[in-house]
């Protein structure tokens, strides 16, 4: 048995919401890992009854071999951060941190020697004598993860803790978040909906969809081997383009063009996924794109424009070429590098 | 700048009612410093006159009542316990019990709350008579606990800190919970630090409505010992005195002055936390 352990953990809200599907899912010890999916998947339900704050509907829940289901969340020996900090409005960062140390009845000197620790590894001992009213985004993110760190507890569970800061800070914190757990060790759980902040944290990734979990593994291999449309269309930036196309014989039949030798026996109504970064530009080229807007980034081009049936479609290059606006692109697929979906399920297929 | 004419008017309807105000309780103070004989041939005073010092000093010392022991002191102290206890228990108990409305979610919290809200509309005026009777029955007549004990529920304050509690996110609940907090420890160390401005405010509203009780002492209390201030201005120096039927007017104005003291003494002492509990920006 691992570490965490869900077994066909299912949530359904006293209303009727099925949030939360039949979900089994490991977690090691040390491990980071990240829950990501678009706003109302269950994420944050899934992450909550681990914590202990919503009731288990079905399954079991295992921390550390032990049962969780009936044990209350103050017993769990798990701390959480808040997307909006939940910081203790009347305390000072001290006793903010300090507070959690208090409930478990440690004496006066650890609780300074662990709060010093915790601030100056967080860089928030000028801070201590402060209210929250009185801190920066950052400076409050910094006090709830502090919160968290001091109590060294058996797992980290945070939802969507940077979605408050602005874009800078959020990349930033990000890196620290990730730095603080590697020093620290701790296993976690991390909840958001933006798949590049869940791409760069995660040693191992869940896409969640539909209170189901689609996809679970690192992120690459969730970059390289999407299994379902779902997890193709969320994970990579700018999203695959997706084309109607047909599949009989090995032989796929796409909108102006034709692929064979497909790995593949299956037949029928196919979705054919292409990411904007398996392209590239060559003479009678499979794909022609008429070039409308060039995003420039510096070190890659983000090229939009239309294909002859006028459906959208996306092509990202190195940011030396220079693409002219109006001009006609001949595009291949680098290296056999396309997905394809049964259309009618969104399973993957070759 | 210019004034509009509304702001004059504003301003003149302002200074009527201060004027309103503050005029009965100058005259009050004013014509306690004279003579009852100046006062009863010339009528009341505007002027401080030289019998301030002997008036005031009667008052407190004087052996009044029947039995002609309960002074005004005695009564100024009984009124300040019941007012004390009425406040402090009535404060405690509707924070409670808007805890446990709002954060214990059974299912008779809804009912519940509304059976609260509904007693607002008997008074203790209109339910005297049981509330007497239990009371006698428990022996509790003539003590402080009978004084106290009937009026220390409030459906008021039990609202307005169940309004206040409803404002307080979820996740700081959760928060504390995940540090170990349980049920009593969340009350204490949350939700009374957070609310003591409203704290101070309902303090002060309960302690001026126990202060000025009048029909429930009145009923309560045969022992002059636990006469109250409120009773004591019906009857004090209102009976003719050795003999002789002079009202004691000078007196008697002293006596209201000085019962007005203990409320601004409280008000006064709360107030900086009383404002910021009436205006409630501090989340
Ligand atoms: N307390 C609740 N009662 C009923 N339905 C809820 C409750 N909380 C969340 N839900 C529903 O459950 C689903 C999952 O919610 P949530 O876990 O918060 O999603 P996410 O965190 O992925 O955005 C949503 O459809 C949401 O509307
Ligand atoms: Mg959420």
């Amino acid at each position: 048995m691992s570490f965490l352990d869900l077994k066909n953990v299912t949530k359904i809200y006293p209303n009727g919401t099925k949030a939360v599907h039949e979900t089994s899912l490991s977690i090691n010890e040390g491990e980071f890992m990240v829950f990501v999916g678009p706003s109302g998947c269950g994420k944050s339900t899934l992450l909550r009854m681990v914590a202990g704050l919503e009731d288990i509907t079905e399954g079991d829940i295992n921390l550390d071999g032990k049962l969780m289901n009936e044990v209350d969340p103050s017993e769990r020996d798990v701390a959480m951060v808040f997307q909006n900090y939940a910081l203790y409005p009347h305390m000072n960062v001290y006793n903010n941190l300090a507070y959690g140390l208090k409930n478990r009845g440690i004496d006066k000197e650890t609780i300074e020697q662990k709060v010093n620790d915790a601030a100056k590894l967080l860089q928030i001992s000028d801070y201590l004598q402060r209210k929250p009213s009185m801190l920066s985004g950052g400076q409050r993110q910094r006090v709830a993860m502090g919160r968290a760190i001091v109590r060294n507890p058996k797992i980290f569970l945070f939802d969507e803790p940077l979605s408050n800061l602005d874009a800078k800070l959020r990349i930033q914190m990000r890196l620290e978040i990730k730095k603080l757990q590697q020093k620290v060790g701790v296993t976690s759980i991390f909840v958001t909906h933006d798949q590049v902040e869940a791409m760069t944290l995660a040693d191992r990734l869940a896409v969640i969809n539909n209170g189901i979990i689609e996809q679970l593994g690192t992120p690459i291999e969730i970059y390289d081997n999407p299994k379902s449309l779902f997890v193709a269309g969320f994970i990579g930036s700018p999203q695959m383009n997706f084309l109607d196309g047909n599949l009989k014989n090995k032989t796929l039949s796409a909108e102006g063009f034709e692929i064979k030798d497909i790995n593949s026996d299956f037949e029928g109504e196919v979705t054919l996924g292409i990411r904007p970064e398996h392209l590239s530009q060559s003479e009678n080229g499979l794909i022609s794109l008429r070039v409308e807007l060039v995003e420039q980034l510096g070190s890659d081009n983000l090229v939009y424009g239309q294909l002859k049936n006028k459906k959208d479609f996306c092509y990202r290059c190195p940011g030396n070429q220079t693409i002219e606006k109006g001009s006609n692109l001949s595009l291949n697929i680098d290296n056999n590098k396309y997905y394809i979906f049964d259309k009618s399920t969104g399973k993957r297929v070759n | 700048m210019k004034i509009k004419p509304l702001q004059i008017i504003a301003h003149i309807i302002l200074i009527l009612g201060v004027l309103l105000m503050v005029v009965p309780i100058w005259i009050s103070f004013a014509s306690s410093s004279h003579d009852s004989v100046t006062i009863l041939t010339e009528g009341m005073k505007f002027h401080i006159g030289d019998q301030l010092a002997r008036n005031y000093n009667e008052v407190l010392n004087e052996k009044g009542g029947w039995s002609e022991e309960v002074t005004a002191a005695k009564m100024f102290i009984n009124s300040f316990i019941m007012a004390l206890g009425i406040a402090t228990l009535k404060v405690a108990i509707s924070a409670m019990s808007a805890y446990a409305l709002v954060y214990y979610r059974f299912k008779l919290a809804v009912p519940i709350f509304w059976l609260i809200f509904i007693t607002l509309l008997v008074p203790l005026e209109v339910r005297i008579f049981p509330s007497y009777k239990i009371v006698s029955d428990l022996g509790l007549t003539n003590s402080y606990t009978g004084l106290i004990l009937p009026l220390v529920a409030s459906a008021t304050a039990t609202f307005f800190f169940r309004q206040f509690y409803k404002t307080i996110p979820d996740e700081l609940l959760e928060s504390a919970k995940l540090d170990g907090a349980n049920g009593w420890s969340f009350f204490i160390d949350f939700l009374v630090p957070l609310s003591k401005t409203m704290i101070a405010a309902m303090f002060i509203f309960m302690f001026v409505y126990g202060y000025s009780q009048y029909l429930w002492p009145l009923i309560m209390t045969t022992a002059e010992e636990y006469w109250t201030v409120v009773m004591g201005m019906k009857i004090i120096y209102t009976e003719s005195y050795e003999g002789v039927a002079l009202p004691r007017t000078a007196e008697r104005f002293a006596y209201i002055i000085l019962s007005m003291i203990p409320p601004v003494l409280v008000v006064v002492f709360l107030q900086k936390w009383f404002i910021k509990g009436l205006i409630q920006t501090e989340k």
